[in-house]
């Protein structure tokens, strides 16, 4: 076995004083950390094995269990830190890229944290939402900037393709392969039901899954996964998914053992081969390649959808937004460097990309500045975590956010940040059959809806704070804003001037 | 009548459902103190093979066989629910054999015990519906 260079992260603390000994523990770890010896009539744990996903807990019914984060460590040093030692140790050990999921859990600054938001007093009043009418309705697409008139004189009303959102809130792309069939039909339902949409990721739609087309964003990425002329025609928008935030500038790798039959025939690809994503589109090299797909795109679905560009946010994130906002694409999805994903190389996640809250601002000066900002709509993600985030994202030029993680959380993820083993305790990133079940959509998709649903109240009593009625009246409003803690180019970029300013 | 359904679409055949059960008939406040160092007796049980499962507890039958079938007349239908009278039961089986779910069951005193939908203990409403972390379980009309 040789040496064992890694102590557990992880402690399974169990108080023996409430164990039933219902094993309900046992019976819910994929990862098999439980077990019932017969001979003690007690559950043992195995610490190596546990991933800190919290299934265990929620579930037992005399809350006889935490999980504790290990207080062995290795000598203090405030540069070689424990976890940099165990990567190392980890390689040294695989001779292989580190493998990682979800969002980065490196301490960047969160700007989102050092805005504040403002409210009315006495000189303008603020606005009751309970009693008033407050508009959260959103429409996305190109939007004319000139009144035109047909040989009549008549206005001509005909606008350029648009998705109306109830609440400018919209499930961000996660494919059928990264996460489960339940996890899909969970955001499909939801997303009908709020009537906002959600986005079939890269891999491709389910047939089960046309019915809810309305309210589905698809996707053609590198790989074109799944991608033929009904897919296309199902959604109610397509996306280009030139980049994601999690691991910009580099593709995708679902592994071989997560494509079942479904998956493969969803995907279009053979059983069991690995679905590799290239890390660029072939046909894409510059923005008049990227028109071509656009083009193409809308062609094939006779100009009636809007067409979404989605990258991630890099530093010449405005520059690279102000080529697409002139490539005929209708919405541009910027995300984050937070953003997450199923599988990523740890250190492409951690270090490569920017902070969503510093492109989203300087791409929407940007568009504004060349006068085109009104040829795209914005959507941002990567770490959108509460309502307050939404305002303060919409204030600085966004029409719409995108959440994923978000979502994933209202559905049971807990964060542990293991997706690519793909035994998600959860029922979510996974594709083993006993494990998919876990996730009833019913109650998911309710757990989906009641999330937004408490967000919507939220961002319409903050508006209705600052006298705002409409989130129309409330996008790149930056006056509404004001930084906490921020250097002068820091404030700058965001466009906002210092609490006390 | 409102009556507990499974799908069994959503059972995790975790079990939790029978420790729910033992729970609300135990009489006792705590959970730990009902369930701790004992081997329950629940009134539902979760039936598995082939990583197929579901839980199995009273259809209450509207043509119940094993009230047809009682000699001492410890089980009869009220309001469309099965109840036993254990005073009655003089634990001769017979229920047992003309039960087509085995829904039935001895308690630990040899007398016939059986779901009554949590309406005969102090939790009045079914626990293993409460329970069921999956809604695999579920207490409706259909």
């Amino acid at each position: 076995m040789g040496i064992n260079y890694l102590y557990p992260d992880f402690e399974v603390h169990r108080d023996r004083e409430k164990c039933i000994t219902c094993r309900v523990c046992e019976r819910q770890c994929a990862n098999e950390v439980h077990s019932y010896d017969a001979e003690s009539n007690r559950m043992v744990s195995d610490d190596t094995k546990c991933v800190n996903c919290h299934r265990c807990v929620s579930l037992c019914p005399t809350h006889a269990l935490k999980i504790v984060k290990t207080n062995h460590g290795f000598k203090d040093n405030a540069n070689w830190k424990g976890d940099v030692i165990q990567d190392i140790y980890r390689q040294a050990d695989s001779g292989g890229v580190l493998l990682a999921s979800m969002g980065t859990p490196k301490d960047y600054p969160v700007y989102w944290d050092k805005m504040l938001i403002n409210a009315s007093q006495v000189t303008n009043p603020s606005i009751d939402p309970l009693r008033e009418p407050m508009e959260t309705k959103t429409f996305l697409g190109q939007k004319s900037s000139k009144i035109r008139r047909d040989e009549n004189g008549k206005l001509i009303t005909k606008t350029d393709p648009q998705l109306a959102l109830n609440i400018p809130i919209m499930f961000s792309a996660m494919s059928y392969g990264s996460i489960s069939y339940n996890a899909h039909k969970s955001l499909a339902l939801a997303a009908q039901k709020l009537g906002i949409f959600y986005n079939t990721g890269e891999g491709g739609l389910h047939e089960d899954f046309y019915q809810y087309g309305k309210n589905t964003i698809v996707q053609v990425a590198s790989g074109r996964f799944g991608v033929h002329p009904e897919y296309l025609n199902a959604g109610a928008a397509i996306e280009i998914k030139m980049g994601q935030g999690a691991k910009p500038g580099i593709g995708g790798h679902l592994p071989g053992s997560k494509i079942g039959e479904d998956i493969s025939k969803t995907r279009m690809i053979p059983e069991h081969a690995d679905a590799i994503s290239p890390a660029p589109h072939h046909d894409i090299y510059s923005i008049e390649d990227l028109r071509q797909l656009v083009y193409t795109l809308k062609e094939a679905t006779a100009y009636t959808k809007p067409i979404i560009v989605k990258v991630a946010a890099v530093h010449n994130i405005s520059a690279i937004a102000s080529g697409i906002a002139r490539s005929g694409a209708d919405i541009i999805a910027i995300d984050g460097f937070r953003g997450g994903t199923g599988a990523a190389p740890a250190r492409t996640r951690d270090n490569v990309g920017i902070p969503i809250e510093l492109a989203l601002a300087s791409v929407d000066t940007r568009l504004r500045q060349e006068g085109i900002r009104n040829n795209v709509s914005l959507v941002v993600g990567g770490s959108i975590r509460s309502s307050a985030d939404v305002i303060k994202a919409i204030a600085l030029g966004a029409d719409a956010i995108y959440i994923a993680t978000s979502a994933l959380l209202a559905l049971g993820c807990h964060l542990c940040r293991t997706c690519q083993s793909g035994k998600c305790n959860w029922g979510i990133a996974t594709q083993r059959p006993e494990l998919v079940k876990r996730l009833n959509p019913e109650v998911g998709s309710e757990r989906l809806v009641n999330l937004i649903t408490a967000w919507n109240h939220e961002i319409k009593e903050m508006m209705g704070g600052m006298g705002i009625n409409s989130i129309e009246a409330l996008r790149g409003n930056r006056l509404m804003l004001r930084g906490i803690g921020l250097n002068e180019t820091e404030l700058q970029i965001l466009g906002i001037a210092h609490a006390g300013q | 009548m409102k009556r507990v359904y499974v799908n069994e679409q959503w059972c995790l055949g975790c079990h939790l459902c029978e420790y729910y059960c033992a729970y609300a008939n135990s009489g006792q406040e705590s959970m730990v103190k009902a369930l701790k160092d004992r081997t329950i007796n629940p009134r539902i049980k979760v039936e598995e093979k082939n990583g197929i499962s579901f839980a199995v507890n009273c259809r209450h039958c509207n043509e119940p066989l094993c009230v047809k079938s009682c000699i001492a007349g410890a089980l009869s239908q009220v309001d469309g629910l099965i109840v036993v009278d254990a005073s009655k039961c003089v634990g001769c089986y017979s229920c047992i054999m003309a039960c087509p779910y085995g829904a039935l069951m001895p308690n630990e005193e040899g007398v016939m015990q059986k779901c009554e939908l949590c309406t005969t203990n102090t939790h009045g409403k079914p626990a293993c519906v409460q329970g069921c972390p999956n809604k695999a379980i579920v207490f409706e009309e259909r």
